[in-house]
């Protein structure tokens, strides 16, 4: 892959200087990868209460009725019953089923909806979009909205004093409430397991909230690096691992968000692909000691058959363990199943086992 | 980065950033404050057997951090005499303490002219600097 060039610093960038993180490049953006480590990140964020810059991530505004403004077709999961203040994940597909991203939809009123997507998707994503919505109105807002993650066990008490109404909303809910008094569009959801937060803001006032959230010392900034632990140990996916054009919702074991009782774009396909059967599917293992398996590594049976690709991989602070996920070639993917993962030269035992890897998260207290 | 990066004046360094410290014709090897650094918290090192014979800067190590694994090469030919057992229950022993408990092997040399091939802890410095952006 050729290097990355930075092109956007979100509103944030300052904060993350003097605070000390490391940068990197990621999506198109400079965003923070670490900044106390990602061990005693981890500890702040499972523990306690911990704040991410998610700044970089897509917003579009789309107005009109979900199902005759073209909104409901484009998105696999249910969106036109939805209850308004309520937010639903789903996935958008290509005509051939592959998953073009994935998606959070808010409906912001009966005939108003964010779409929250991906960085480096934003711009396929908007044109995707737009190619198909009938003329209804659409906005890209991902630069005017810069958003703030608050994620941890403790975060709704942190919140509390600085968000009138935040105990009011529960798991996937939420509300256009006054965060340290900037109006914000504040929902329960987050990518790491743990009760959390995530804060839509007008760009130009994310250093006054950042800022005010960090004010209470027990709240640590995050970076990516820890972001990828956490979604890894709950078997979250991530686009250009678990998700590309060439893989179809049910080879990603999305299948809960598909709503099979409508038309969407790519249904056919993925239908095609779920009566034909077997298809190739995603995997979870436990690595047998520290040694942490990667994307790219094979994954192999005891007899050195190769049965598919890792395609995240990390050491597990939680399990204190390595864990990864995988695809694996059709009717090669048994549950509890001894498998190995690594190269020609050095193979590591690991065992399969089911989602989460993480089971002690705070998520729906 | 946290303050400045600590080098020790009498070991001998790699551009890959190990370092090996000689006594007579047996070396202390590990890997710099750049380097542990760079990787971020460690989480497992894949330590070589005893007795593994290693060429002047082949691979023979594997460090690996919460986000990758890195090879660490050999900076002297030679045996590998002994290796560090505390870095499988604590690897973040490197993290913590480079340069003493956090070696990582111990080699009996073959070859000693070697040495002259490695930095200084001057030149080291030197090289650190023309790495800084």
């Amino acid at each position: 892959m050729p290097a990355e060039t930075v092109i956007y610093n979100t509103p944030l960038a300052g904060e993350h200087a003097v605070l000390g993180a490391k940068m990197v490049a990621f999506g198109g953006w400079n965003m923070p990868l670490q900044y106390a480590g990602i061990l005693a990140e981890w500890e702040d964020n499972r523990k306690k209460c911990s704040v991410f810059d998610c700044s970089h991530m897509g917003e579009f505004i789309i107005c009109g009725d979900a199902v005759a403004c073209g909104l409901d077709r484009i998105v696999t999961q249910t969106i036109a019953d939805m209850p308004p203040l309520t937010c639903r994940y789903g996935a958008m597909l290509n005509a051939r089923g592959g998953v073009i991203d994935d998606c959070i939809v808010y409906r912001l009123a009966s005939e108003a909806w964010m779409m929250v997507v991906n960085a480096a998707n934003i711009a396929k994503d908007a044109a995707h979009v737009q190619a198909h919505l009938s003329g209804a109105p659409f906005q890209d807002a991902s630069l005017e909205t810069a958003k703030i993650d608050v994620q941890g066990p403790l975060s709704r008490d942190v919140l509390k004093p600085l968000v009138p109404g935040i105990e009011r909303l529960s798991y996937y809910g939420f509300g256009v409430l006054d965060v340290a008094g900037v109006r914000c569009i504040v929902s329960r959801t987050g990518y790491t397991g743990e009760l959390g937060y995530e804060i839509y803001c007008p760009w130009g006032r994310a250093v006054e909230i950042w800022r005010r959230i960090l004010k209470d010392p027990g709240v640590k900034p995050t970076g990516l690096g820890v972001r990828d632990v956490l979604r890894i140990e709950m078997c979250y996916s991530l686009y250009g691992h678990e998700l590309e054009e060439n893989i179809s919702p049910l080879e990603a074991g999305l299948d809960k968000f598909i709503d099979w009782n409508k038309d969407f774009i790519g249904k056919e396909a993925v239908l095609r692909q779920k009566e034909a059967g077997p298809y190739r599917t995603v995997g979870y293992f436990v690595s047998g000691s520290r040694k942490s398996p990667r994307a790219g590594h094979a994954l192999y049976n005891d007899q050195g058959k190769v049965l598919g690709t890792v395609t995240s991989g990390t050491f597990s602070v939680g399990l204190n363990a390595g864990v990864g996920i995988g695809f694996f070639e059709k009717g090669e993917n048994v549950l509890e199943k001894k498998i190995f993962f690594g190269d020609d030269k050095a193979k590591t035992e690991s065992v399969m086992t089911r989602r989460p890897f993480y089971k002690n998260g705070s998520l729906k207290k | 980065m946290s303050g400045a990066v600590e080098v020790i004046d009498h070991y001998l360094y790699t551009k890959d950033h190990e370092w090996i410290n000689l006594e007579e014709n047996t070396g202390v090897v590990g890997i710099t404050d750049y380097a542990q650094n760079a990787l971020g918290d460690v989480t497992y090192v894949e330590l070589p057997k005893e007795g593994t014979e290693v060429e002047q800067f082949e691979s023979f190590v594997s460090v690996e951090s919460v986000k990758a694994a890195s090879d660490i090469f050999s900076p002297m030919s030679g045996r590998v005499k002994e290796v560090n057992r505390a870095l499988e229950d604590n690897p973040g022993l490197i993290n913590k303490d480079c340069y003493e408990k956090g070696w990582i092997a111990t080699i009996e040399i073959t070859s000693p002219d070697e040495a002259s091939s490695l930095m200084t802890a001057e030149e080291y410095r030197k090289y650190l600097e023309t790495l800084e952006q």
